[in-house]
């Protein structure tokens, strides 16, 4: 919030509405939507909101890292399809714990090759994670056989595994918590601490990193890292939450974690943005889908709207950049 | 006498940006077939004024008189459309299209149907290249050609508009002497056919050969239009600072030589450099100079690991040492203040003291995070040591003058303590005012004991602060000259290749 305090110091009303119009905006939407929507402000709503949205919003974390240091990463949705197959037909195999670790290592590895065709070999980031998309996929079905997987329904109330997605503490969901908890964590380090310095450097100016002395391949290789692992969190909830997998889970995960990121207000160019950018950028999303289902429009109208959002936030962005709506050359 | 009506006149322009009176109530012209040096520090306010010309900006009070008709110039074309052609200091080309079709681009000779008119095409980019003397045809693609060859086709793109006024920003920043020579003739010619000129250039040997009238601006402010060949370099310097400064004066201290830090034996990199072998002591200015394309940078960019050499031996203090990468240069104590602070110095979008401690931040930390006050002390340290000028650390550098950056990328350094300081291009772009405080900068370091190598392609510079010289030509070292036994007349012939004696 600091960031968005200290620039509404400076700058004319104006230039205020500009710089800060997706947040004047969704405000503006919360008080229409409240007004309008009986069921919208009620507290039990807007926690079921955080509560949906808290699996994007884990992945948006780590996806925040990679779009920081300069690259996309569009595999997160298959990944996260893996990701809860595997550790949801683990658990009645090998154990709940052993099945998270094998799952988060088998997750990892996929973050890893990310990390080495796009860190090490400098492949473009788009090409990469979009293959690795269906690649992905592609290993999900091989796994599976095809088939969906559940938990063995004798099972599903008495394994602890359930706490991840449909425990609480004090009250609150423990998804919003996980997901607050990791917004806290790796929201520090990106801030705080030389690996985070380190990101944006590299997102910043590549060249000038290494000029610097930062190992610029490592530390995008490590975003993949960051990201894989945010994705295996959210496969722990989402598998925890419904105790079984479809093997498309995750389709279409990439565009909304990507979308909250944007409309957060983290640069695709890299180098500037934040992870508390992100947190509300994802919640502004989660809100507005939310906000269309109680309208009763059908759940895919939230794509179309999704779009628009996403355009008129980057449309925002660059006007108030450049000082007026449209481009000054013709 | 009789003087033309001017071609351009600029009445009064005044121009603000939030908290900063960039111009305040500018007066300039420029008559036809005239060319009108425009000089002033960085931040002096020739770059507001020149995007003004563009139509990127817009004054807040002032007018624009073109053939004595006031004028609005609302964007790039308008402007273009008035006769005011831009070469930019920093080239906007398309890499990927051929050295024609970024010359006409937008404006395509057409046939029939909407198609492009090859042939046309080829035959006008052919005769204006002609007229440039260039060796290369409108089918090579831009990609392919030296940054100074790009500029030129630059220049061509501004030949093909019927063009009143021509502003050259820097051209020959990147250009070779043979090169310069070129454009200087087409400067020439642009006057004969009667086009008003603005050249701004920061090099006063230039400004004195080829323009007739100098304004000098100084912190927005006009401060006056001098008749070339009534001034000298001493009076526009001091309407530029407002002080005299000794630019030209050659280095006479020696240095109290001390322990050999870097000896290089037969360093070669494939076809970039050869069999280059030198010593530096602490305590020392080792001067490089050459041509662009000599291999100077690229001998540095070795020493910083940032290419594998392909033979030779690199010593650091009697000890022979590999470099494998930037970071192990780091620590080995070797810095490089690189040759593009733009591009290699800097992360533009980051303040001013991440930047300065980023090749340290590990080593500034309080638990798992950076000490903010560990690293707020670097900053203030090197700010004042180094007389940054900054509103706080957290301004972006990106917002700050030339000077200033380079101020920065030089205080990162420092900060590191290195045994080995490189510096490519010191004052590259830099006004004549933070120039003399680098130059001064790294005398005084040298004193301190820093062994320090200066890569240079301006001899004055070059001169002015080294103890040693050393000529390189065609990726070999020509000669070598101690400070007081260096003639300009030696040193041009040495990086020209025209002698091959070796001198100690």
């Amino acid at each position: 919030m600091a960031a968005l305090v200290g620039r509404l110091g400076n700058g004319d009303l104006k230039g205020l509405i500009a710089r800060n119009g997706i947040f004047i905006a969704f405000v503006v939407f919360m008080i229409a939507f409240g007004i309008g929507v009986d069921r919208f402000l009620t507290f039990q709503n807007l926690e079921n909101v955080v509560k949906t949205t808290a699996i994007i919003g884990v992945i948006a974390l780590g996806v925040t890292v990679v779009v920081l240091s300069g690259n996309l990463d569009l595999s997160v949705g298959s990944m996260l399809s893996f990701g809860t197959v595997m550790v949801v037909d683990l658990h009645d195999k090998i154990g709940p714990g052993a099945g998270i670790l094998v799952m988060m290592i088998a997750v990892l590895a996929l973050g890893a090759v990310n990390g080495l065709l796009i860190g090490f070999l400098r492949l473009n980031s788009l090409i990469v994670t979009l293959g690795m998309l269906s690649a992905i996929q592609g290993l999900t079905l091989i796994y599976s056989g095809g088939k969906n997987v559940d938990i063995d329904p004798s099972t599903q109330d008495t394994t602890w595994f359930r706490v991840f997605g449909r425990g609480e503490i004090a009250g609150v969901d423990m998804p919003i918590i996980i997901f607050f908890a990791l917004a806290v964590v790796i929201g520090m380090i990106v801030a705080y601490t030389p690996y985070g310095r380190r990101v944006y450097a590299v997102g910043g100016n590549p060249t000038a990193a290494v000029f610097s002395g930062i190992r610029r391949n490592r530390v995008v290789f490590s975003t993949y890292l960051v990201s894989a692992f945010c994705v295996g969190i959210a496969s722990i909830i989402l598998g925890s939450r419904v105790m079984g997998s479809q093997n498309t889970v995750g389709q279409g995960y990439e565009l909304l974690v990507l979308a909250g990121v944007i409309l957060g207000g983290t640069s695709l160019l890299g180098g500037s943005g934040s992870i508390l950018k992100t947190v509300i950028g994802v919640l502004i999303l989660g809100f507005i889908q939310n906000g269309l289902l109680l309208l009763g429009y059908p759940f895919f109208a939230q794509w179309i709207v999704t779009w628009v959002v996403i355009i008129l936030a980057v449309w925002l962005d660059v006007a108030a950049k450049r000082g007026r709506l449209l481009s000054p050359i013709a | 006498m009789t003087e033309p009506n001017p071609t351009l006149r600029l009445k009064g322009i005044v121009k603000t940006f939030p908290g900063v009176r960039a111009l305040d109530g500018v007066d300039f012209d420029v008559r036809p077939g005239e060319v009108h040096a425009l000089m002033g520090e960085n931040g002096a306010g020739k770059s507001t004024l020149m995007k003004i010309l563009a139509g990127v900006y817009h004054p807040d009070e002032g007018q624009i008189f073109i053939d004595d008709r006031p004028v609005v110039i609302r964007s790039p074309i308008e402007a273009k459309e008035h006769g005011i052609t831009l070469i930019h200091q920093e080239l906007s080309l398309a890499e990927e299209m051929s050295v024609a079709e970024n010359i006409f681009l937008g404006e395509l000779p057409r046939k029939k149907w909407g198609f492009v008119d090859w042939k046309t095409l080829d035959e006008r980019v052919g005769t204006i290249l002609q007229k440039l003397n260039a060796d290369w045809g409108p089918r090579t693609r831009i990609g392919s050609l030296s940054i100074a060859k790009q500029q030129m086709c630059e220049i061509a793109r501004a030949l093909t508009h019927s063009a009143k006024i021509v502003v050259f920003d820097e051209p020959t920043a990147s250009l070779t002497d043979a090169e310069k020579v070129v454009l200087f003739d087409v400067i020439e010619d642009l006057k004969a056919e009667g086009v008003g000129i603005v050249y701004i250039s920061h090099r006063m040997e230039e400004i004195f050969k080829i323009t007739d009238r100098i304004s000098v601006l100084r912190d927005g402010s006009y401060r006056g239009t001098l008749n070339t060949r009534e001034t000298d370099e001493d009076e526009i310097t001091q309407m530029m600072i407002g002080r005299s400064l000794e630019l030209h004066r050659r280095n006479i201290e020696h240095a109290e030589e001390g322990e050999e830090v870097l000896s290089v034996e037969g360093l070669s990199c494939g076809r970039l450099f050869q069999d280059v072998s030198f010593t530096v002591k602490a305590g020392e200015i080792v001067g490089f100079y050459g041509l662009v394309g000599a291999g100077r940078t690229e001998m540095a960019e070795t020493l910083f690991g940032l290419r594998r050499p392909t033979a030779g031996k690199i010593r650091l203090a009697g000890e022979e040492v590999h470099i494998g990468s930037p970071s192990e240069a780091i620590e080995k104590g070797i810095s490089l203040v690189p040759e593009n602070r733009k591009e290699q110095g800097l992360v533009l979008g980051m303040n001013c003291r991440d930047n300065i401690t980023l090749p340290q931040i590990d080593d500034l930390t309080a638990g798992p995070f950076v000490a903010n006050g560990a690293e707020v002390a670097i900053y203030d340290m090197y700010r004042d040591r180094l007389q940054i000028k900054a509103p706080t650390w957290r301004t972006l550098v990106g917002s700050l003058s030339g000077g200033n950056q380079q101020k920065i990328v030089i205080g990162k350094w420092l900060s590191m303590k290195p045994r080995l300081l490189i510096v490519d291009e010191p004052t590259r772009g830099i006004d004549v005012g933070s120039k003399s405080e680098i130059h001064k900068l790294l005398r005084e370091l040298a004193h301190q004991g820093y062994a320090i190598i200066v890569v240079s392609s301006e001899m004055p510079e070059v001169l002015h602060v080294s103890d040693r010289i050393i000529a390189m030509h065609n990726g070999r070292i020509t000669r070598t000259f101690s400070a007081d036994a260096v003639t300009e007349e030696d040193l041009i012939q040495a990086i020209s290749g025209l002698t091959s004696d070796k001198a100690a």
